[in-house]
C-alpha cells in the first residue's frame, strides 16, 4: 500500500499548493486504522450494544426479553433515581465551584517569582496525580469522628468535631472536599496556561491611568482569562460529573444513599444487583445529561470568544 | 515595611496551597510507620517514634502484594505500550488531515464515565471465555492510553513544522517513510510526555479492574480497596499498602514534572 502510495504522491508541478496537499492529506488516513479499530470495538461497540441492551430485561443468569422503552419509564419514576440525579448535580455544582476560585486564586500565586516556586508547584500539583483510591484511604481514616486526625485539627482551632461522612448532611460536601483537593491543580495548571499567554501593554497602560490592582484583574486578567477558564470550567464539569473512585471508596453511597450519585446508581444496578438492561438505560440517560452539559458549556465558550 | 508585609502576606498565601497536600502525604507516611497503637492514640501523634516497618512486612505477609504489584506493571506497561503504537501514527494521521471530526471522537471517548463501557464489555468477555486473564483489563485500560496518546500527539504534531517531511515527500520518501525517520523522531519529546501521562492514569485506574479482575488477576488499587473491606480495619498496613500503590506515581510525577505540566496544560487530559 505504501508503494502505490509512492508512485502517487511523486510530484509532477508543485505549482498550485493547494490541491496537491489536499491529495497528500486524504492518504494519511492509513495512520488512523489501527486506531480506528480500538476506538470502534472497545468504545463505539459498546455504545450500540448498550443501546440495544436498555430496551431490553436483561438479568445476568436470568436471560433477557424486549421490553420497549419501559426501562426508561421506570427510571423516570424511580425515586432513588431521581434523589440520585439531584445528588449529583449538587455535588457537581460544589465541586466546579471550589475547584475553580482555588485554581484561580493559586494561578495568580504561582505566576509570580519567588523562592521555590518550582518545587512549591510540584508540590501542588501532586494530588492530581496521586492514585485516588489510596488517597481516598487516607482520607477515610482522617474522617474518623473520634481518631481522626481532621477532628483533632478543628478542636486546635476551638472548632467543634464533624461528622464528616458518617453523616447523611455533612458526607456530600466532605466528598467535595477531597474532589477540590484532587482537582484544583488541573485548573490552576489551565488558568496558568492563560495567564501566561497574556500581553503586558494593558497592564502598563491601566498603571498609568491609576488603575489599582483589585480593578486591572476584574478589568483586564479576568476578561483576557475567559476562554480559559471555560475551557477549565468544562473540563471540571464533566470530571466531576463523572467522580466515582473516592465516592465508592470512603461513602459506597452511604450513609443510607445521601452520597449515591448517579454513578454509584449505576454501579450497583450493573454490578452488585446485576440488572444490566436497567443500568444501560440509566448509561444513555446519564451520557445525554454530560453531553448536554458539556454542548451548553461549548456553546458559551464559541460566546465568549466572539 | 509595607514590602516586608506584602512577602509575608504572600509567604503565608504559597503555604496555605501547598499544606493540603503536605498534610495528606505526610500523615500517610507517618501512619504508616507507626504500630496500631500509635496510630490509634489520641491527640493524635505525628512523628513516629521510633518509626517500625511492621506495617510494611504485614502488607506482604497477608496479602498476595507481589502478584498484585506484578498484574498493575504488565497492565499499565501493555495498556500503554500498545496507545503508543498505535496512538501515535493515529495523532500524525489526524494532524496531517485536520481531521476534526476524528479528534471528537477522541473527545467523546474522554468525557464518557469508564462505567458505561463496562456493561457491555463486561458481557462480552464473559462470552469469550475471558474473565479471570488480565487481557480484558488490558483492552479496558486502552479506553483510557488511547484517547490520551492520542490527544497529546495530536497537539504535539500539529506544532511541528512540515517542512522537513515535505522535502522528504519531494525526494521521494513515502508518507510512512517520512513520517518513520523525519517526524517520529523530531516527535520524541511528546511521546515521552504521552507515555507519562498514559502509564500514571492507567496506573491509577481503579474501575475495570474492579468490575472485571477476579482474585488472581486484582491490579494494586483493588487490592488496596478489599483490604479496607474485607478486613479488620487495621490503618498502619492499609496506609503502608496506600502508600506502596501511590509512590511510584508520585516519584514518576516529580521526576518528569516539567513534561506532566507540559502534557496537562495542553490537553486538560485525565483518564477515568
Amino acid at each position: 500500500m505504501s508503494g502505490n502510495a509512492a508512485t502517487h504522491s511523486a510530484p509532477l508541478a508543485p505549482a498550485v499548493a493547494t490541491p496537491r496537499r489536499r491529495n497528500y492529506a486524504r492518504r494519511y488516513w492509513m495512520f488512523v486504522v489501527p486506531a480506528g479499530v480500538v476506538v470502534i470495538s472497545v468504545i463505539l461497540f459498546p455504545w450500540l450494544f448498550t443501546l440495544f441492551m436498555s430496551t431490553h430485561e436483561w438479568k445476568i443468569g436470568g436471560g433477557h426479553h424486549f421490553v420497549g422503552l419501559d426501562n426508561y419509564r421506570k427510571l423516570f419514576t424511580d425515586e432513588r433515581f431521581l434523589w440520585s440525579m439531584v445528588r449529583t448535580l449538587y455535588f457537581t455544582a460544589l465541586a466546579v465551584i471550589g475547584p475553580m476560585v482555588l485554581g484561580v486564586a493559586a494561578a495568580l500565586v504561582f505566576n509570580r517569582n519567588f523562592p521555590l516556586r518550582g518545587l512549591a508547584r510540584t508540590i501542588f500539583i501532586l494530588p492530581m496525580m496521586a492514585t485516588p483510591v489510596a488517597v481516598a484511604l487516607v482520607w477515610t481514616m482522617m474522617f474518623h469522628p473520634q481518631l481522626g486526625v481532621l477532628n483533632w485539627l478543628l478542636s486546635q482551632f476551638g472548632i467543634p468535631p464533624s461528622m464528616w461522612v458518617y453523616d447523611a448532611k455533612t458526607v456530600i460536601p466532605t466528598l467535595v472536599m477531597v474532589e477540590i483537593w484532587h482537582w484544583t491543580p488541573l485548573v490552576m495548571l489551565i488558568t496558568l496556561g492563560g495567564l501566561a499567554s497574556l500581553p503586558q501593554d494593558p497592564y502598563e497602560a491601566a498603571k498609568i491611568d491609576g488603575a489599582s490592582p483589585l480593578q486591572s484583574f476584574w478589568h483586564i486578567t479576568l476578561p483576557l482569562l475567559a476562554p480559559f477558564l471555560v475551557v477549565a470550567l468544562i473540563i471540571r464539569t464533566i470530571d466531576a460529573l463523572k467522580a466515582f473512585d473516592t465516592i465508592y471508596v470512603i461513602t459506597q453511597g452511604g450513609p443510607g444513599t445521601s452520597s449515591e450519585t448517579i454513578n454509584i446508581f449505576l454501579y450497583l444496578q450493573g454490578f452488585a444487583y446485576y440488572n444490566m438492561g436497567y443500568a444501560s438505560a440509566v448509561v444513555v440517560v446519564f451520557f445525554t445529561m454530560i453531553v448536554g452539559l458539556a454542548s451548553l458549556l461549548l456553546w458559551t465558550r464559541k460566546r465568549v470568544k466572539a | 515595611m509595607k514590602r516586608f508585609l506584602e512577602k509575608l502576606g504572600f509567604g503565608v498565601a504559597v503555604l496555605f496551597l501547598v499544606s493540603p497536600a503536605i498534610l495528606v502525604f505526610l500523615w500517610m507516611l507517618s501512619l504508616s510507620l507507626k504500630n496500631e497503637l500509635d496510630n490509634t492514640a489520641f491527640p493524635p501523634i505525628f512523628i513516629p517514634n521510633p518509626p517500625v516497618w511492621d506495617n510494611f512486612i504485614s502488607v506482604f505477609e497477608n496479602n498476595n502484594f507481589l502478584l498484585y504489584t506484578w498484574n498493575s506493571i504488565v497492565v499499565s506497561f501493555t495498556a500503554t505500550g500498545l496507545a503508543i503504537l498505535i496512538g501515535v501514527p493515529a495523532g500524525y494521521g489526524i494532524a496531517k488531515m485536520q481531521a476534526n471530526k476524528a479528534a471528537m471522537l477522541i473527545l467523546i471517548a474522554r468525557i464518557t464515565p469508564g462505567l458505561s463501557y463496562l456493561i457491555p464489555l463486561f458481557l462480552l468477555f464473559q462470552w469469550l471465555g475471558l474473565t479471570g486473564t488480565l487481557t480484558p483489563i488490558v483492552i479496558t485500560h486502552l479506553v483510557i492510553t488511547v484517547p490520551i496518546v492520542v490527544w497529546v500527539m495530536i497537539g504535539f504534531f500539529e506544532g511541528l513544522p512540515g517542512e522537513l517531511e515535505e522535502a522528504a515527500l519531494v525526494d521521494g520518501a513515502t508518507i510512512w517513510q517520512a513520517f518513520r525517520h523525519v517526524a517520529f523522531p523530531l516527535a520524541m519529546p511528546g511521546i515521552t510526555v504521552a507515555t507519562i501521562l498514559s502509564f500514571i492514569f492507567s496506573w491509577n485506574n481503579f474501575i475495570f479492574a474492579m468490575v472485571l479482575a477476579g482474585r488472581e488477576t486484582r491490579t494494586l488499587p483493588v487490592a488496596v480497596n478489599n483490604m479496607l473491606t474485607f478486613e479488620q480495619i487495621s490503618w498502619g498496613p492499609l496506609a503502608a499498602a496506600a502508600l506502596m500503590v501511590t509512590l511510584p506515581v508520585l516519584l514518576l510525577t516529580l521526576a518528569a514534572q516539567k513534561q506532566i505540566i507540559a502534557g496537562l496544560t495542553a490537553g486538560g487530559v485525565k483518564g477515568g
